[in-house]
């Protein structure tokens, strides 16, 4: 038999629908942490911008902040869960291996059985979701897609880590992504470099740790000032790129949303893309620290609450992390 | 290829715009870290400016060597020629 499969094909254009974000509410200043780090607050801001971060508590999982993030997405995009077909959940803090977060954070949610997975792309995380889910709806496989980031870094942070400890913290955004009349999603540009696996990575794997006599978590390692070289430069022609690729220049944009990874790395970016004065560039790191895969979308809300940023602005995002991974597209803001 | 001069004058413009340092204290007798103010990330900066406006590779062992401005100076200058 020679059988005819059928094919699909969705929306011409697509664009985020709502966006949502949680912050957890232990607020954890640079005073907390410096004594374990032998450093100080003036040295913390002045290596990474950083005056504070947020800490989950106990209650505040992967799953409950990835729910309530994804709550005020749909509630802004005016969507019920049962009109989600998809859940993607970017993460690298879920630390239970199997089964993945997001048919949970789907149920829990309310969606009719929705598909639903976890990426695995670190920082770069967020902006591999919103790519999936554009042409998942474009290619007619889903309606409406939530793509959430979300991180619970604190629980794989070596507190004695002069590289990390003051670094990383948690929370939680999300976006709806749908169909749209014109484009609100550029083309993804997007790529990894393996030959640096091990500037960021988890210091050794489960079974090497359990397999120690005194089992510890295997914690996060940097190489910050390799991650700052190739951050700073190496992705600034990755947003570059995807201004490009969607056809928009620096005097077209409105917001630069790069993951929060470092003050320093932001700015050097932004000297790198000569953006003008007027474009409002997301510094929620300072009040927010680095949430890896949440980062993107709790900088865009901050943006959007503070009035810097308004719905259809145009917005370039850039996300860059382990792996090495990376991922950049041009977005309206919702 | 340019001169010692021609070097150190772009040098400084580019640890200007960095840094935040007036160009015109950017000496040769300076040193990065303690007269100039720059700190570790800065100097990566600097660095990889220095290799695009230059045509240059500074190595990270390399950059440890270069205390002073001139000793910059003079590492650019030598690759160049290399």
């Amino acid at each position: 038999m020679s059988a005819t499969i059928a094919s699909t094909s969705g929306a011409p254009h697509t664009a985020i629908l709502g966006l949502g974000a949680y912050r957890p509410s232990r607020v954890v200043g640079n005073a907390e942490l410096v004594d374990a780090i032998d450093s100080s607050d003036e040295w913390i801001q002045q290596r990474s911008g950083i005056k504070q971060r947020r800490f989950a508590t106990e209650d505040e999982t992967v799953q409950m902040m990835s729910v309530a993030a994804s709550r005020a997405a749909l509630e802004q995009a005016g969507l019920a869960a049962a009109q989600v077909d998809a859940v993607i959940v970017a993460t690298v803090t879920h630390l239970m291996q199997t089964p993945a977060v997001a048919p949970a954070v789907a149920h829990e949610l309310g969606t009719e059985h929705a598909a639903a997975f976890d990426v695995s792309a670190a920082c770069a995380g967020f902006c591999h979701g919103v790519a999936l889910a554009s042409d998942m709806v474009r290619g007619g496989s889903a309606k409406n897609v939530l793509v959430v980031g979300v991180e619970r870094l604190s629980d794989i942070l070596d507190l004695s880590d002069r590289g990390t400890a003051f670094i990383f913290a948690d929370g939680a955004g999300a976006v709806v992504v749908g169909p749209a009349d014109e484009p609100g999603i550029g083309p993804v540009v997007w790529g990894s470099d393996g030959e640096q696996l091990d500037m960021i990575r988890q210091r050794e794997d489960w079974r090497e740790a359990l397999a120690a006599d005194d089992p510890q978590m295997p914690f996060l390692m940097m190489e910050g000032k390799a991650v700052f070289r190739w951050a700073a430069f190496e992705m600034a022609k990755v947003a570059q790129a995807a201004l490009d690729r969607a056809g928009v220049g620096v005097d077209d944009l409105d917001a630069f949303v790069p993951h929060q990874a470092n003050m320093r790395i932001t700015d050097a970016m932004a000297r790198a893309l000569r953006l003008p004065e007027r474009v409002a560039i997301a510094r929620d790191i300072a009040e927010q620290g680095n949430t890896s895969a949440a980062s993107i979308p709790l900088a865009l809300e901050r943006l959007v609450a503070d009035g810097e940023v308004k719905s259809g602005d145009t917005a370039l995002l850039v996300g860059f992390g382990a792996g090495l991974a990376y991922a950049a597209q041009v977005v309206k803001v919702p | 290829m340019a001169d010692t001069s021609e070097i150190q004058a772009e040098l400084a413009t580019i640890v200007e715009e960095v840094a935040g340092v007036p160009a015109s204290t950017v000496q040769p007798d300076k040193e990065f870290i303690s007269d100039l103010d720059v700190d570790s990330l800065s100097m990566v900066e600097i660095v990889v400016a220095a290799e695009e406006k230059f045509g240059v590779r500074i190595p990270d062992d390399e950059v440890k060597n270069l205390r002073t401005v001139g000793d910059a100076v003079a590492y650019i200058q030598s690759a160049q020629a290399a």
